[in-house]
């Protein structure tokens, strides 16, 4: 097998149903995530960028499965996953691992940390008793824990050093591919580089293939090398990540950007965009975006613009946005 | 410098914990002038929202003690009020605001009934008037249909429309500082920029001072002319906020804004402070901050380093003071 993208994401949409009444009526469907197509490239951390709402948690979830997404095709390494048996699926369960945002929740309090870590190897009868302890042993230190936390419980670490315990019983599974969602928002500033760092370092050294899903866009420039920028359940731009921060186009995206604190003083944003997400649920027509867009016209309040390409690698979904 | 509008002298604040006390503050002192912003930026259990609370009056009363020292408002100090007196001074000439607007509120209150209360309480304005005035002040934080939203209940509105409500709840009775703790860190970030302008806009409209709790540099950047940064309950640095962050003199300090990612300097790694934060309930003898250290030496593990300085204070035997000077 070799193939260029790890993850390629067709037409995805994942509409959940809003029910209402004595009997629980379906009344209408709030469409997560809807009509999103991406590839990820093999060895390289996508981003994946949104506001709360914006459905970018959905997409990762409905990758690996944990949601059966209504339309739209995945591929794995080319591979269509709607298309494969349940037990094709569950040898591949292991190559698709999950890292969580709140590693709190995340541990069952009365698991020794090796063994949460391991569990999953027995699970899928990766490896036999005997040698688990070593490999457990093998990839904490990877990931920067020391051999006498084996036998210790979650309570005894830190929100930073949980967070590593999550990484771990993703990583001991050797997964080609590891979402992110928002792994490092629960933990304090001085311990967020160490997890970033570990991403960084798992990707040039072990060649492992992320999604990042991330709201924090001074993490994202950081780390990642492609990004998508989600706005209610839509990508409204992608790019290399050194195209879309140094000539970001959609004006969804560069309200973002303006609206990061830097350390530079004082340093007034320019631009603020006004008004909050509009509810999922009745998203406004045409553009989704358009009611608080400051260059919305009449055009974009009735007619949606489609996601196209503006330069090699760059697309983006505006009717403002002239093609280069 | 004209006589400060608050000032912390020696504060310390503890309690009661399994293993013993827990010091969450100790020997705190700085002072805010009238109409100016102070930020104090600091990891989770830093002390920096228990330092906020001392002040407000609003520490629980059972687990905690406060250990010595004064917070003078105006000359008075805090600490000695009678609780009728305090509650005089709160939410009227102190008012507060928290991180999770929607938790604050009362949600079996409509907003115009939970606005008003203030008004009533402190003003002493007939219920009418007070309707009145809490629908200008719907109006003043940015918010449309102000009539309507005075009959909606907090369910009913986004976590940003929240939070200006809280604001407006703030500054009704003109006060004469308002401390806002983590006031944007449940919020989206384009709604943060929106909430972090209106607070600056309110705050130079009304002369009003600002205490900006957070644990973002980036919000104390944009934000505040002085900063304050707790490290383990304790103030390490203090200063105008441009010198700090160009000229970190605590090494803390400098591992904070070195662990942030610079926007443009890309594939750099990151430095990361090693380590973390001690239990408050078993402090080292010396500093909290010797463990991930990387000038420590004997002397900052046996001995607390004194906060020293004038316009810029930092807690460190080794700190970048020489240097920093011409």
């Amino acid at each position: 097998m070799n193939h260029d993208y790890v993850i390629e994401v067709d037409g995805l949409k994942k509409y959940f149903p809003i029910r209402d009444g004595l009997f629980g009526q379906e009344t209408g469907q709030l469409r997560a995530v809807d009509d999103v197509s991406f590839r990820i490239r093999r060895g390289s951390i996508f981003g994946l960028v949104g506001e709360s709402g914006s459905g970018k948690t959905t997409v990762g979830r409905t990758l690996l499965g944990l949601y059966e997404q209504t339309a739209g095709h995945i591929l794995w390494q080319g591979q269509d996953l709607q298309q494969l048996t349940a037990r094709q699926r569950q040898a591949l369960r292991p190559k698709m691992q999950l890292v969580f945002q709140d590693p709190y929740s995340a541990l069952n309090p009365r698991i020794r940390v090796g063994d949460a870590i391991g569990e999953a190897m027995l699970q899928h009868k990766l490896c036999s008793r005997a040698e688990l302890r070593d490999k457990v042993l093998q990839v904490m230190t990877i990931c920067g824990l020391a051999a006498q936390h084996y036998d210790r419980f979650p309570h005894e670490f830190s929100g930073g050093q949980r967070q590593r315990i999550g990484i771990a019983r993703a990583l001991i599974l050797n997964p080609d591919f590891i979402v992110a969602d928002e792994p490092i928002s629960a933990l304090d500033v001085s311990i967020q580089a160490q997890i970033i760092n570990l991403f960084s370092d798992l990707r040039d050294d072990h060649g492992v293939t992320f999604l990042f899903i991330s709201h924090d866009l001074g993490v994202v420039e950081h780390l990642c090398d492609d990004v998508a920028v989600m706005y209610l359940g839509q990508l409204v731009e992608t790019a290399s990540r050194d195209r879309l921060f140094s000539q970001p186009l959609h004006p969804y995206t560069q309200a973002l950007l303006a609206a990061v604190p830097t350390l530079q003083p004082q340093q007034k944003p320019s631009q603020i965009v006004q008004g909050d997400i509009p509810d999922p649920s009745n998203p406004p027509p045409g553009c989704r975006f358009s009611s608080r867009c400051p260059l919305a016209t009449a055009q974009c309040r009735s007619e949606a613009p489609r996601l196209r390409q503006v330069a090699e690698g760059h697309q983006v979904a505006c009717h403002k946005v002239m093609s280069a | 410098m004209s006589t400060p509008l608050i000032s912390f002298e020696n504060l310390s604040v503890s309690f009661a914990g399994e293993q013993g006390r827990v010091r969450a503050v100790q020997q705190v002192s700085f002072s805010l002038q009238p109409g100016q912003t102070l930020g104090i930026v600091g990891e989770s259990g830093c002390g920096k929202s228990v330092t906020a609370l001392s002040l407000m009056g609003l520490l629980p009363a059972q687990a905690s003690r406060i250990d010595g020292g004064a917070i003078r408002f105006e000359g008075e100090d805090l600490l000695q009020l009678k609780p009728k007196r305090m509650a005089d001074l709160r939410g009227n000439a102190l008012a507060m605001i928290f991180q999770e607007p929607m938790s604050a509120l009362n949600p079996v209150l409509t907003l115009g009934e939970q606005l008003c209360e203030p008004l009533i309480r402190h003003r002493g304005v007939t219920p009418k008037a007070a309707w009145q005035q809490a629908t200008q002040l719907i109006s003043d934080v940015g918010l449309g249909r102000a009539e309507s939203l005075m009959r909606c209940y907090p369910h009913q509105l986004s976590g940003g429309m929240l939070q200006r409500i809280m604001i407006a709840m703030a500054i009704s009775c003109q006060p004469k500082l308002l401390i806002a703790d983590e006031p944007t860190t449940a919020l989206d970030v384009t709604v943060q920029a929106q909430i972090l302008q209106l607070l600056r806009e309110r705050a130079r409209a009304q002369q009003m001072a600002l205490m900006l709790i957070t644990h973002d540099l980036g919000v104390i950047a944009q934000m505040a002319e002085q900063v304050v940064v707790m490290y383990a309950g304790r103030v390490v640095e203090q200063g105008p906020t441009a010198d700090v962050l160009r000229q970190p003199l605590h090494p803390y300090t400098r591992g904070l804004i070195a662990s942030r990612p610079v926007p443009g300097e890309r594939r750099r790694r990151l430095w990361s402070i090693p380590g973390q934060v001690p239990d408050l309930a078993a402090l080292p003898a010396g500093c909290a901050f010797a463990d991930r250290c990387d000038r420590v030496s004997a002397r900052c593990r046996s001995a607390v380093p004194p906060l020293i300085g004038d316009v810029r204070r930092a807690a460190c035997f080794h700190s970048e003071r020489a240097e920093a000077q011409p």
